[in-house]
Parts: structure tokens; sequence; C-alpha cells
């Protein structure tokens, strides 16, 4: 990041980001019926920011396609089009786009034009059928530099000012050179005197502009003035030598004329003659430096009389916007959200890891004090207890720092959505609850994929055919529906549709024709819903392009559980299916149980056990040789011994009061892990070991304990594996 | 920590060409060395705690202020004779690429200060199964030095999926 450019181009694609989930939360709101100006205008601003950015960038496609985009827009922010649902449908579809058009100029990547260019030709459809309707044709927007040295000519002409065509403005070398005789604005016409200031050309702004927004109002007679340089070192004063004097024939108000020059107040002297009423002078600002309303204007223009007073507000001038309705509520609007800072995310790593680290101290700070047998309201043990206080209080604020609202990722499960319920032509609605639920930004990102094979799976399997759903007296429009929502500690995701339910019957012979299940299996339903997180299942009839990608809720149930999170699955015939995940607050503390192994301390994340038991000799059963299986309730269960899995001691050692921690890699599987002592169960803070070891199998993480040394974080999935390779199987043996 | 107090200054020659320096420590009773960039800090010993299927010579990690670290016992890694570790032991805490290691030595001797000239690579016949580590010798005040191969010290990937 040692380039400059490239360091602003990061914040540039940072900021894209922003203004694309302002975009979509604009469009999903005309979705849901809002149809205001305000609304219009945040999605046109959004859109219009990230085409300037772009620009800058010379990121010639994305300003394209925000160009087309923008202009559609536009149409419908000045009332010349009607938003339809359509219409909203396909901007949705852009902003989509867009944001591919953004991830593909930040990556570098490639981009298929052929999608992009298939949507602005249906964007130019609706311009087109603007265009119709509009007199004035829409601004071309292309960035284009000033020459000044051709302005000062002494016959101006169109053609130099740039290349964008301005085919409503009569050319101007058809217009006599010569100053046109002294004539007073007849009634219906607008005298509009103005002479641009260096400030106007410095800052940005582009009289042309102004000029064309002037020609909107009606058909525009366009006298330049030039004020040519009396010596040598006039030619020093930067481009105040050129005015312009325009007669429009309108019925616009002057205050329309105002509103045209809000951008250039202060950096222009422009006044206003109406044909009807006493017209006075225009002072926009800095009275005493451009006093002279006159100079500007050569001599024989006429005295008019008294322009009238169009003051415009006193706004600070405004780097020069594409806009012939320039925004002024909007603006305020815009800055609705709270101010944010944005922070490298590995800062906030470190500042998480020095918390964890005070954390840690503190417990062996606490520890100490309690070997030294300081009574309890001693001034130290009541210092300690504050100090815990706020170490607590710190680790949360920090913990909060990393938290961030879904919301960003159900934006994306919308887009999921949308193009899922293309794709299987169903018509499909999703609506959101809780957006504003905050989990861990890892948890955010890492959530992703599951969401999205989960929606896609309900859009695909869950939401049944329209047909269906009218022959059933349902809605012809399926709903999906995500929800968010903090839960007795943890953060619960719902992902439901309103769909036919599980087929459990259909379901049942699935897993009976690929074996998943004995032939004589009596499962009851919820079993039956388990099993579609087997792994290689597959329920569509026909592998459809969506879903029968070879993962399936497997790969999800994986992924969840790799977050330390549990799903369920609920489920009525005819109503619907619901998933609900339910996920730890924070990544980077875990519900551990500390135990003892071979004189090794050792860490069981909580979710994992199912339930503890002390063994008395009669509970296991030797199998074979070397093989041993618990009995619990009945059900022989594979056992493991920590000590020996690890690799800390060689031969499994029966004791009395051995320890049998029950866990439950997956759903409906269970194995007995032996172990020696319970510990204590308590909050650890995670620390990766991979990035500076590498992967241990068995192993998930460590953890630094009271004392300060490290524990292991015992990966429960990856030791249960490693039980059913040779346990499981005689195990099935045996119970069969 | 240790004791770096009777560092004697052993600075050679420097008209000649750049000056390299070496942390040298003893195993048993060789002197091996390391470059002194490389070197992050010098610790006293704190029992580990060990991973398991890790390599023998891994043994184990421990604290470093809050991150993991894993410690790399030298002596059984040179397939030296093993010991015990002692509190009078010592972990070189190392920098090696990306990753950041513990090498359990003995003790720490000296710093010491030398050109590239003065270096040797290890003669073939030196070149047996235990020798790759060496990457070059030099002669100090009589005593051989050992410069190691800190990328070949540290566990490869395929040592710790073993």
């Amino acid at each position: 990041m040692s380039d400059p450019m490239q360091e602003i181009m990061a914040s540039f694609f940072i900021e894209c980001e922003e203004l694309h989930e302002a975009l979509i939360d604009a469009l999903q709101s005309m979705a849901d019926g809002e149809h205001d100006a305000e609304t219009i205008n945040v999605a046109f601003r959004a859109v219009h920011s990230i085409k300037g950015g772009a620009g800058a960038f010379g990121l010639d496609e994305l300003v394209a396609f925000a160009h087309q985009f923008e202009t559609v827009m536009d149409a419908c922010r000045a009332g010349d089009l009607e938003i339809t649902d359509d219409l909203v449908q396909l901007f949705l579809r852009c902003g989509d786009m867009l944001s591919d058009l953004i991830r593909c100029s930040r990556d570098g990547e490639e981009f298929d034009t052929a999608a992009s260019e298939a949507l602005i030709a249906e964007l130019s459809t609706f311009a087109a059928e603007e265009s119709e309707e509009e007199d004035a044709p829409e601004i071309d927007f292309q960035p284009m530099t000033l020459s000044l040295d051709d302005l000062g000519g002494d016959a101006p002409d169109a053609a130099d000012l740039g290349s964008p065509s301005l085919p409503d403005l009569p050319p101007l070398d058809n217009l006599p050179v010569a100053p046109p005789e002294p004539e007073q604005p007849e009634a219906g016409q607008l005298l509009v005197r103005f002479k641009p200031e260096p400030e106007l050309y410095e800052s940005g702004n582009e009289p042309l502009y102004l000029l064309k927004s002037l020609a909107d109002l009606g058909q525009c007679h366009i006298t330049p003035r030039f004020d040519p340089p009396k010596s040598v070192d006039d030619l020093n004063s930067f481009g105040d030598r050129l005015a312009w004097e325009i007669r429009i024939d309108t019925e616009a108000t002057p205050a329309a004329v105002n509103e045209i020059f809000e951008f250039a107040t202060g950096l222009c002297h422009f006044e206003v003659v109406s044909g009807q009423s006493e017209p006075d002078v225009v002072e926009p600002s800095e009275p005493d430096a451009h006093a002279e309303l006159s100079g500007p204007v050569p001599e024989d223009t006429p005295t008019p009389p008294p322009p009238i007073v169009a003051a415009p507000d006193p706004v600070p001038p405004k780097p020069a916007q594409k806009s012939d309705k320039p925004a002024a509520p909007a603006a305020k609007a815009a800055t609705k959200s709270s101010p944010t800072v944005r922070v490298d995310l590995d800062r906030i790593e470190r500042l998480v890891n020095l918390v964890g680290e005070l954390v840690i101290n503190q417990a062996m700070l606490s520890q100490s004090i309690a070997e030294e047998n300081i009574p309890p309201n001693s001034p130290v043990s009541a210092g300690l207890d504050e100090f815990m206080q706020l170490t607590r209080n710190i680790q949360e604020s920090v913990m909060m720092i990393r938290a961030q609202p879904v919301k960003s990722l159900f934006q994306r499960m919308s887009r999921i959505v949308r193009e899922a319920s293309a794709a299987v032509d169903k018509s499909v609605r999703l609506t959101t609850e809780g957006e504003t639920t905050e989990i861990d930004k890892t948890a955010i990102e890492s959530l992703a994929d599951p969401l999205t094979h989960m929606i896609r799976n309900a859009v695909d399997h869950g939401l049944e055919p329209t047909e269906t759903r009218i022959a059933n007296g349902k809605p012809r429009q399926g709903e999906i529906r995500l929800a968010a929502a903090h839960r007795s500690g943890r953060v619960v995701i719902e992902v439901s549709d309103d769909g036919g339910g599980i087929n459990r019957q259909k379901v049942l012979n699935i897993a009976l024709a690929k074996g998943l299940v004995p032939e004589d299996a009596n499962l009851s339903d919820s079993e039956i819903d388990q099993l579609l997180f087997l792994p290689g299942f597959s329920t569509a009839d026909e592998v459809s392009s969506l879903s029968g990608r070879g993962v399936g809720m497997d790969v999800v149930k994986t992924q969840i559980t790799a977050l330390g999170g549990r799903i369920a699955i609920e489920s009525t015939a005819g109503v619907g299916t619901k998933f609900t995940i339910s996920l730890p607050l924070t990544l980077a503390v875990l519900d551990g149980m500390v135990v003892t192994v071979a004189g090794e301390t050792l860490v069981v994340p909580l979710n994992a056990i199912v339930e503890t038991l002390s063994l008395t000799e009669n509970d296991l059963r030797h199998v074979g040789p070397g093989q041993v299986v618990l009995c619990v309730r009945e059900k022989f269960v594979p056992v493991l011994d920590l000590g020996k899995e690890l690799g800390y001691r060689s031969a499994l050692a029966f004791e009395k009061d051995t320890i049998a921690l029950l866990i439950s890699p997956e759903e409906g599987k269970l194995v007995a892990v032996l172990v020696d002592t319970i510990e204590d169960q308590r909050q650890v803070v995670i620390k990766g070991l991979q990035e500076s070891y590498g992967r241990v199998r068995g192993v998930a993480a460590a953890t630094i304990l009271g004392d300060g040394k490290i524990a292991l974080i015992l990966d429960a999935s990856d030791i249960a594996a490693s039980a059913a390779g040779v346990t499981f199987d005689a195990t099935q043996k045996e119970a069969s | 920590m240790t004791n770096l107090s009777e560092r004697e200054n052993v600075t050679v020659d420097t008209s000649r060409a750049e000056q390299t320096e070496f942390l040298s420590f003893r195993i048993g009773e060789s002197e091996y060395s390391v470059e002194i960039m490389a070197v992050r800090e010098i610790r006293g010993w704190t029992r580990t705690t060990s991973l398991p299927h890790a390599p023998r010579f891994v043994r184990g990690v421990i604290n470093l202020r809050g991150t993991v670290l894993p410690v790399v016992d030298l002596a059984m890694r040179l397939g030296l004779e093993e010991t015990e570790p002692e509190e009078r032991n010592v972990i070189i805490v190392v920098d090696v690429g990306t990753r950041v290691m513990g090498l359990r030595v003995d003790a720490v001797s000296d710093i010491l200060s030398f050109t590239k000239d003065q270096l040797q690579p290890p003669p073939d016949v030196a070149t047996s199964a235990k020798a790759p580590f060496v990457k070059a010798l030099t002669i100090l005040d009589d005593r051989m030095v050992r410069l190691l191969d800190l990328e070949v010290v540290l566990p490869t990937g395929d040592e710790i999926a073993a």
C-alpha cells in the first residue's frame, strides 16, 4: 500500500460498498412502495457518487454503467418516468450488477460485459421512453477539460466548449457576435446575466452546464460578452473575462434560475431580470468584491430595471455536480446515520488480543492475591474487585467494536433471493427482521456462505411452484423470512419460508435409497428432518441450476458448527420450514470445560458436550482387542481415551472414577471421551495455533489459563472422527 | 532473562567486508550460532504445553505475552544428546520468514561478529544426515562455531502433519 493512488483507490472502494448499501436500502424501500422523492434521491446520489469516483480512477465500464443507471433514475426523480414495480426490479438488478462491477474493478478481474450491456440496453429502453416525453434530452455527462483559450476568442464557438452536444441551444455562431441592441426582457422572458469568477473554473464548475440547464427552461438566446485583456498583466487574471447574457423564453420564475445557479453561488455574478415585474439586483455574496455588477458586462448593456430579488441562500459553494435539479433537501437527509470511523481490522484484532491478555493477567493477579490470604475487605481486595469489573467492561466494549449489524449480510441475501427466484421462475419476497442485530464481523463473513445456500434451498426446494401455491390457496408470491435477534447470550438467525414444508416421506425414501439409514429404521419426524444434514443428501428431483452442486445442508451445518453455532430445523407440512441458527455472541471467547488428561490441561468447548458421566467398571464393554464401548441408557457409544488419542499416554487407563464426556460431533452421533478430572467451567479467550505452528489434528485452538499456561482447545468433531474410524463400525455391529 | 552481561567484544578487522553479528549459544559442549537479526528476544525456560501428534523435537507451546509460541528443542532437533529441560535453560525467540518460534538451548554464550569471508561452507565430509542444519562454519579463538540454517531447523509442514 505504498502507492498513494492505491490507497485512495482502496478507500474509494470502501466508500463504494457503503454507497451501494445505501442504494440497495433505498431501492428496497422503493420496492416496498415508498416512491417519495427523498428515497429516489438517496438512490440517485449513491449511484452518482460511485460514478464520480469511478470516473476519477478511469474505471470506464463502471462509469458507463452507472451513468445509464443514473440517467433512468434521474428521469424518475424528475417525475418524467413513472416508478413501476418492474422498474424497481430492474433497478435492483442494476444494483447487483453495480456491485459486481465494483468488485471486479477492485480485484482487477475481468468482467463479463455481456451481462452489463444487456442491463444497459434494458435501461436505455426506459431512457428512450423518457426522452420522448421530455423536451430536453438527458444531459450527457462527460468529464472534459476546459479550454480557456478558446473561451477567450472573439467568436466563442459552441464546439469549442467541449464535446457534449447541445442540440437545444442555437449554434452560437449564428447569433450576432456583436452585442445586441439593448433590450428589455419581454413578457414571458427572463434575462439572465452571468459572469463567472475565476473561482468558478478553479473549483471545477463548468459554465456550459449552467447554460444547458437554463436551456431546459425554454428557448435561449445567448449572447457572449468578452472583455479583452487591456494589458499583458491582465492576462494573469484567469478566466473572468467572459460573460453571457441569456434571454430565455419561459414562463419560469426567476427562482428557477436561482436554483440552477445555486451551486455557483459566490463563484460568479449573475442576475435575473424578469419581463413582468420589477427586477432587483442580485447580490449573491461578497458584496464589496462584486459590487460593480455592471463591470463585467459591456458598457452598452442596457440599464435594466432593477432585477427581481432572487437572493439565493448563502450556500457554500459545492463541487460541481451534474444535476439539473439541485437536491438541497436531500443532502441533509443523507447524513442521518451516526458518525463512524473506519478502522483497520488488524488494529481491532490487536486491541482484542491485548484485552484478552488483560483478562488473563487479571485472573493471574486474583489467583496470587488469593494465595496470599489477604482478607476480603482489605483495600487490595477491593481494588482488585474494581479492577475485575473494569476489565470485564473493557472486554465487553472491545467485543462490541467487532460486532456489526447483520444488515449487510441480509442485503446480500436479498440479492440471492432475486437471482434465485429468477432462475427458477418463482415470485419470491424476502422479508427481514432485526437487521440491526449485531454479531461479530468474522461471523458475518463466515455466515454468508451457509446462508446463501439455505436461501437458495428455500427458493428452490422450500417454496412450491407457483401453480401449486395457487392450487393450495396460498398467495402467488412466496415469502422467505430472515430474522436475527439476541436471545440469552446468543445470536439467533432464522431462515423460514412459507412453502410446503419438508416432504418427510420423500426424504426418508432418498435416505433409504442412498443407504444413509438402515432399511428397518423407524424414525421420528424430527429424526427424518435431521437426515437433511447428512453428507451427500439432495432432495431435488432434478438438479437445477441453483442447487445440486454436491454441497448440501451438511456443509451448512459444518460451517455453522465451525463458528461454535448450532442449527435446528422445524417444519410443518403445508405451512413452511424454519431453520434456526444459534451462534455465540463473539468468536473470540468460548465457553469451555477445563479438564485434565495425563497431567495436561485441556479445554473442551461446552457446546460440544452433551453430558458428563462418572464411570463404573460395568459401564464399559470390551468389544474386541482395544475396542471399548460405553453403555449409556441401552445405547452403545464408542469410547475414546483423550490421553491416548492425543499421544499423551499409550494405554487406556480405566479407573473407577474415570470421567466420560459425551460429545456429539453431529446430530444423532455420540462419542464418549475419557478424561481424568474436570477442573472448571469457564470462558476462555481463543488464541490461534494455526498461524504460529500449523494445524494440529484434534486441536481447534489454544487458550491461556489463569496461571499463564497454555491449554489446548479440543476440536470435538475432529476427535470424534478418529473414533468413528474403528470403534464406531464395531459399535454398530454390536448394536445391530 | 539471560546473562549477556559478560559480553566480550569480539571484533575482527573491520576494514574488510561487512561485519555480521551472530548470537552464539551452547547445546551440551557444542557451540552454535544464528544471525542476530533473526533473534527477537531471549527468555528463561518455562514449562511448555505439549502438542499432540507433534514431532518429538517440538517441545510444545508457551505463552509469549498472549501469543502462542511453539518451542523447538534444538538438542533433539540436531540429534544431540537429549537432556531434560532445567530452570537455567533458555528459549531464543527467532523470526523465520513469517513464523516466530522458540529454540530451547542450554545457555546463550556470546555475540560474535565476523565477515562473510570468515564463514566457510561445511566440508562435504560433514554432510551426513545430521549436518544439513549447519549452513556455515568458522573458527574463532580456536573454537569452532556452527551457523545454523533456521529455515531447516524449524519443523516443516510435513513434519507437523505427521
